[in-house]
């Protein structure tokens, strides 16, 4: 087999060719990772930062305080409509700091909100979101501790814009990040992929379509917390979000240095969700999540965290989806439904749907 | 998922490739002509199960692709206009025009939106009458019906704010094209399920007959192809060059009446400039005098726009099935879906796409 070099993919001169920015580097996938690996890393650079997880996890030790570590993290949520079936802005605005702290392993304590409205927003539209927000955050078990407001002209932004960041404890002995995957380990993910990707999609201007698929926002904690106690041994948690399945596993794959191997046939999806797919020209496993999760576990430990998430109910119908190796390293290979096989590649830029 | 699984069964693929294996007995090179049957091969790794005797070589048939250049470029400028709204299918807003693409014209201020249909574009005709809506009616045959309706639409309705910038291309031309150059290799054709199911199939009648081809109407899903391949093959080792009918849940001689009558009433065919290959004769569609002032090309006065390709991207010997999209010196360096140098690298129905997005640049086993 062939040795890849993965480095000499990548454009030498990255950003070279997007003096503006444009929507894919919001996509999640290779042009987000450009403009992190480029120009924010190199500006912040810290050890924290350099771990490359949902959430920085600080051990306090530095600071004099031995055995207790922090985790941190932070998200803006810039979602159109601020309202799709299944959820809406507020919700996510919790649901996805609460999710990028638990991935770490966290056990998630307070946020921090910061809202850029538009002028000429109807306050009734921000009193709905701000409830719900606070909906989320009591079904999280988080609390909202301080927050800031601005206003921007009209014109000047979709209404609202969130920012909510995060703090929490990682319990002693759990040892969670993308690095940690290890050839040998059994990827699971916790249910069906794409729901929130294609809620969004089918009440988008000029793509609308008829269908009942909802976004499954959820905070993940509680799920979390049931798959550490099956089992303290955890490698990898992610929530497969913008740039879906396919983006977060490929991050992994380069952050270990493993080669991962998917079973196509076993990603659990939504018959509306996959219909939808097919009609776009769209892949599934590159359609955003925002309520379900990918653990990576050493082997002997995945019938234990199956059961684990199956018994919990944002896990119902949680699946052994893939298999970490020490092959392809940085790649992600699918195992296709007729018994080929792919490369499954990081997304570039925005999905697009296809002409036909 | 119903008449989508039927089409995807592994057990029943693996009857076919068996079949497909003890017909052959000597080197065949096929070429699928549509983009979608290109995507569906790579994406579930149908060439790595073929019997190696079986080469499968990649058509022109990716709408996105064969757009020429300067008809991106008067995307661009018409897009860039102030007061226009342009709407598109949209893998097109990443195909690199001389300088940018629609992309950056929209990070630069411009209103583009991507719409799923031209009646779509329509719409947002209507619901902003004072701006100019412009749609950039691009494909085959399969997307011409509708792009022909919208026209329709909006001269029957008097939308005047409406317009069309069209590039629509032919499949038999090209396959004619193909098959009488001096360089061609292709010995079997499946022809495109879509553009067979909207212009029927008489059409490659007498192309199998004058050039001694066996033309296979094929689907898009795997079984579809290897059910495709399964019958070019056997002809080919029959000596037998006919056309056959393998997409008959979607397919009939005549094609769809209906269809065809609308397409016939808004556009005429015309000689048409393909990327990557140049000019073949009575190949597209334009729209007819009768429906000129929906012409975006005349309203904004784009029409004398002409641009030189890249001398880097070798795409249209890509999309003559000359080379493989990996044999190109650029392919994966100074070419990637990322900084694509031609259309082929653009569209996930392209043939560099596809080897790129799923891998085909290096020997891989697992």
């Amino acid at each position: 087999m062939a040795t890849i070099d993965l480095g000499s993919w990548s454009c030498p001169l990255p950003l070279r060719d997007h003096p503006n920015i444009i929507l894919g580097h919001g996509g999640g996938g290779k042009l987000s990772g450009e403009l992190v690996k480029h120009l924010f890393l190199p500006a912040f650079q810290n050890d924290a930062l350099a771990g490359l997880g949902d959430a920085a996890v600080i051990d306090l030790a530095e600071q004099g305080q031995a055995g207790a570590r922090l985790a941190i993290s932070t998200d803006s949520f810039v979602v159109k409509p601020l309202f799709f079936p299944g959820g809406d802005i507020g919700e996510l605005a919790v649901n996805g700091t609460v999710n990028d702290l638990s991935m770490s392993g966290a056990r998630p304590l307070y946020l921090t909100a910061g809202f850029i409205l538009e002028e000429g927003l109807p306050l009734d539209v921000l009193g709905r979101i701000v409830e719900s927000m606070a909906a989320a955050a009591r079904e999280a078990g988080v609390a909202l501790v301080a927050g800031d407001t601005k206003v921007v002209e009209k014109g000047h932004g979709d209404g609202v814009y969130i920012n909510t960041s995060g703090v929490g404890i990682v319990p002693p002995g759990v040892e969670i990040g993308p690095q940690r995957a290890a050839p040998g380990d059994v990827v699971l993910v916790s249910g069906t992929v794409g729901d929130h990707g294609m809620a969004i999609m089918s009440v988008r201007e000029g793509l609308a379509f008829e269908t009942d698929i909802r976004s499954d926002t959820a905070a993940l904690n509680g799920l979390v917390a049931a798959i550490l106690e099956a089992c303290p041994k955890v490698h990898t948690l992610r929530d497969p979000t913008r740039g879906g399945v396919a983006s977060a596993l490929n991050e992994i794959a380069q952050a270990a240095g493993v080669g991962i191997v998917l079973d196509e046939q076993r990603i659990p999806v939504n018959p509306a969700v996959r219909s939808a797919c097919e009609m776009l020209g769209m892949d599934p496993i590159y359609v955003a999540n925002e309520g379900k999760l990918l653990a990576i576990v050493p082997e002997e430990w995945s019938e234990a965290v199956l059961r684990a998430m199956q018994a919990h109910p944002l896990g119902k119908q949680a699946a052994v989806i893939g298999q970490v190796t020490g092959e392809h390293p940085g790649m992600l290979v699918a195992r296709t439904g007729i018994g080929g096989t792919r490369v499954v590649s990081m997304q570039i830029g925005e999905q697009l749907p296809r002409i036909c | 998922m119903k008449y989508l699984d039927e089409f995807r069964d592994p057990a029943l693929a693996r009857k076919l490739l068996d079949e497909i294996q003890a017909t052959v007995t000597r080197k065949w090179v096929l070429m699928e002509v549509c983009g979608g049957q290109t995507h569906s091969i790579i994406r579930n790794g149908i060439d790595q199960l073929l019997p190696e005797e079986i080469e499968m070589i990649h058509g022109p048939g990716c709408p996105v692709c064969v757009t020429p250049l300067e008809v991106i470029d008067k995307a661009l400028a018409i897009a860039s206009m102030p007061g226009i709204i342009f709407c598109s299918f949209g893998d097109m807003l990443r195909v690199p025009g001389s300088e940018m693409d629609l992309f950056r014209v929209k990070s630069q201020g411009g209103d583009v939106r991507i719409v799923y249909s031209p009646l779509d574009a329509l719409k947002i005709a209507r619901e902003n009458p004072d701006k100019e809506v412009v749609f950039f009616g691009i494909g085959f045959e399969t997307t011409a019906p509708a792009n022909a309706m919208a026209v329709y639409q909006a001269k029957a309705l008097g939308i005047r704010n409406f317009s069309m910038l069209v590039s629509h291309v032919l499949v038999p031309p090209a396959m004619e094209a193909i098959l009488s150059s001096p360089t061609n290799r292709v010995q079997g054709f499946l022809a495109a399920g879509h553009v067979c199911s909207v212009m029927g199939y008489w059409q490659y009648v007498p192309l199998a007959e004058k050039y001694q081809v066996p033309i296979v109407i094929t689907g898009f899903e795997p079984l579809d192809i290897l059910e495709g391949i399964r019958r070019a093959v056997r002809q080919l080792e029959a000596g037998r060059a006919e056309v056959e009918n393998a997409y008959e849940r979607a397919v009939r001689y005549q094609g769809n009446p209906a269809a065809q009558r609308m397409v016939e009433d808004v556009f005429e065919v015309v000689d048409r400039k393909w990327r990557g290959i140049g000019v073949i004769p009575q190949s597209g569609w334009r729209l007819r005098p009768k429906y000129r002032e929906f012409d975006a090309e005349l309203r904004f006065s784009v029409a004398d726009i002409y641009t030189q390709e890249s001398p880097v991207c070798r795409s249209g010997e890509v999309l003559q099935g000359l080379i493989k999209p990996n044999e190109c010196p650029a392919f994966g360096k100074e070419c990637t879906p990322q900084n694509p140098l031609g259309a082929t690298m653009v569209s996930s129905e392209g043939a560099c796409a596809a080897y790129y997005q799923y891998g085909r640049f290096m020997t891989l086993e697992v």
